[in-house]
């Protein structure tokens, strides 16, 4: 049984990792904890490709006099390079989008964020509109 | 030199768009700018059409990234769905692009305009590449250049509105989990099957027929396909997305974006896991069917709720993609060619929809709602009345493209005798004449407020969206073109094509 687990201890390690990051996605409401959350997720990915592509007692894939070398696959490495480009500039957009948003409303937590917005539909429905309606409904796209 | 350019085209359409942006992102006139991001777009469209009427004769055109013979390189890969795809797209990307140097410039502020161009170009360019590649991991690559260059565009509507701001971030954190659930999928396959080439996988898994790794990356990508391309239940961050960009980028996004990742849906369940007919079957049966059902009627029923006119045409979208979906789920040549039809011609009524809309703000200088929007019929008849048309099309009135698609798909759904269905679709297009109707009553049944202010008609705003909503009028007069392209599209991707 233990043995089992260690031989696949790195896919233990990528489904951790996975779940923690999407957990931090979906549940945190500071934005900079879910572009975190993010980021986790994204590694977690990441270190799955990794292992997929390491075969056991391969060699990195350099040509050697020897014939019957054992290479790892470095496809799936050199597709995480990529991988970890878009990871890169994902978490610079979140960030920058995260210093306007603060600029903006004055937070980085999201239900601050909604009632400041709740809050301002509410005096815009006052001075401009002829007969009161009520403040807007939440958004959908603003709850996740 | 015409011969280099014909036998580089499926490269072209990708590469022109995307190797002019930094060149718009230093330029400092916007004007030059913009004339650069036309130049871009328009070629691609060329591109596009000649590669259009190329797969109508020589059929499938592969083309190999560096010379490198697949399935080692990377291929591009045109047919006749992937050049129906692209003339739709690159035509109303060349529409929006004309339309955007008078919506952007009141929009959007004034020393942001050439990186606009560039984010604008970048969006594009990663849209049509998305749809002309036949490499799955290189798929994710112009997933996530079209999506961090879409929430750069979406996030540029703060000048007006600050809310803009959040719903970029949500579409990119929500875009970036559904990309990743992509990649995730494509990782099982490619450790089942050991290729990322998609005509070579189809080939592959098909051999293999089945099994639990198979079934994981297939739920996995469809999954995260699925975000993007913004059906319900995962449409979450569309609305926001589309409401408070700038009307240049929802009339953009709105008729290109979902449409890329909607023909990545149909290419991955009729092509990529064509061999696969058991999880396929069950995923469009008991998954794309329902969900888009839903989300025809729960997009409706926001709709109709809402206030903002922006945020209403996106919870309408929502409905929309659900039409599109529902064609792909039911699975047969006339639904899938029905859906064909309906990503053309939705492309038309919700780019010219939010076309008239931004013309709307640009004059009203706020945000256009049914009570900014009162009795503005009769202040801006020029716009109101291209909106008026192209809303007829979007209820699928007769002599329009909307009643084509309408026609096509409940006809589809009648030949495989799924009368529910049916009566759904028809019950849900009766909804939508509700929140257009709501529309068209503030605009030109009731009278303007007294001391309304005169309103201009910019001729840059209203000349690209005229020439959007004569096309609804035309695709419903004369449908021949777009059906016969799209049945061949629907031959292209159900006949294990690629």
């Amino acid at each position: 049984m233990l043995m089992q687990l260690t031989e696949i201890w790195n896919y233990l390690i990528v489904i951790l990792l996975m779940m923690i990051g999407l957990f931090l996605v979906i549940s945190r409401t500071n934005l900079v904890k879910k572009l975190v959350g993010l980021s986790i997720f994204q590694t977690s990915v990441f270190l799955f490709y990794i292992t997929l592509g390491k075969v056991a007692g391969g060699t990195a894939p350099i040509l050697t006099e020897t014939a019957d070398t054992i290479y790892s696959n470095p496809l799936p490495h050199v597709l995480i390079l990529t991988a970890i480009v878009v990871g890169v500039a994902t978490t610079a957009l979140g960030l920058a989008l995260i210093l306007r948003i603060n600029e903006a409303f004055g937070s980085i937590e999201e239900d601050e964020i909604l009632a400041v917005k709740i809050e301002a539909s509410a005096t815009e429905t006052l001075n401009t509109d002829t007969s009161p309606a009520p403040a807007k409904p939440k958004k959908s796209g603003d709850s996740v | 030199m015409a011969a280099i350019i014909m036998s580089n085209l499926p490269a072209l359409v990708v590469v022109v768009p995307l190797l002019l942006a930094p060149i718009a992102a230093v330029t400092a006139a916007p004007g030059f700018a913009w004339m650069i991001a036309l130049v871009g777009v328009a070629s691609a469209f060329v591109a596009a059409l000649l590669l259009q009427s190329l797969t109508t004769t020589m059929g499938r055109i592969s083309y190999h990234l560096g010379n490198w013979e697949p399935p080692w390189g990377i291929e591009f890969v045109v047919d006749s769905a992937t050049s129906l795809t692209l003339v739709v797209m690159s035509g109303l990307a060349f529409l929006a692009t004309l339309y955007a140097r008078g919506s952007l410039a009141a929009e959007i502020n004034h020393k942001d305009l050439g990186k606009c161009y560039a984010a604008w170009l970048l969006a594009c360019g990663g849209l049509f590449g998305l749809v002309a590649t036949g490499d799955a991991f290189n798929l994710f690559v112009f997933l996530e250049i079209s999506a961090l260059s879409s929430v750069i565009l979406i996030s540029m509507g703060a000048g007006t509105d600050r809310r803009a701001l959040t719903a970029g971030f949500n579409y990119l954190i929500i875009g970036a989990v559904g990309a990743t659930f992509y990649v995730i999928g494509v990782g099982f396959i490619y450790a089942l099957t050991g290729t990322l080439n998609i005509a070579d996988l189809a080939v592959r898994l098909g051999e293999i027929g089945g099994g639990a790794a198979l079934y994981t990356g297939f739920g996995f990508m469809i999954a995260g396909i699925l975000v993007k391309a913004a059906v319900f239940p995962v449409h979450v961050w569309l609305p926001a997305a589309y409401g408070y960009a700038p009307s240049a980028v929802s009339s953009l996004l709105a008729a290109i974006a979902t449409k890329a990742a909607l023909y990545i849906l149909a290419r991955l369940l009729f092509t990529l896991f064509a061999g696969v007919p058991a999880i396929t079957d069950l995923a469009l049966t008991y998954v794309i069917v329902p969900l888009s059902i839903a989300g025809i009627f729960g997009g409706t029923l926001m709709a109709i709720y809402e206030k903002d006119i922006k945020l209403l045409l996106a919870h309408s979208s929502v409905a929309q993609i659900g039409y599109i979906a529902l064609g792909f789920g039911l699975a047969s040549k006339a639904s899938v060619a029905a859906s064909f039809i309906h990503i053309g011609n939705h492309a038309l009524i919700k780019g010219g929809l939010f076309m008239a809309v931004g013309g709307f703000v640009a004059a009203l200088g706020r945000r256009a709602t049914l009570n900014s929007i009162t009795g503005i019929g009769r202040r801006m008849p020029i716009t109101a009345s291209a909106f008026f048309l192209c809303g007829l099309s979007l209820a699928g009135l007769p002599l329009t493209a909307g009643f084509v698609s309408k026609l096509y798909l409940v006809r589809a759904i009648l030949s495989q005798d799924a009368y529910v269905i049916a009566a759904l679709v028809l019950v849900s297009s009766a909804l939508s004449i509700v929140y257009l109707w709501k529309i068209v009553e503030v605009m030109w049944m009731q009278p303007a407020p007294a001391n309304a202010p005169h309103l201009d008609e910019n001729p840059a705003i209203y000349a690209p969206l005229w020439i959007v909503a004569i096309a609804n009028i035309w695709f419903g007069v004369d449908a021949g073109w777009l059906v016969a392209a799209a049945r061949a599209a629907a031959a292209a991707v159900m006949g294990g094509g690629l």
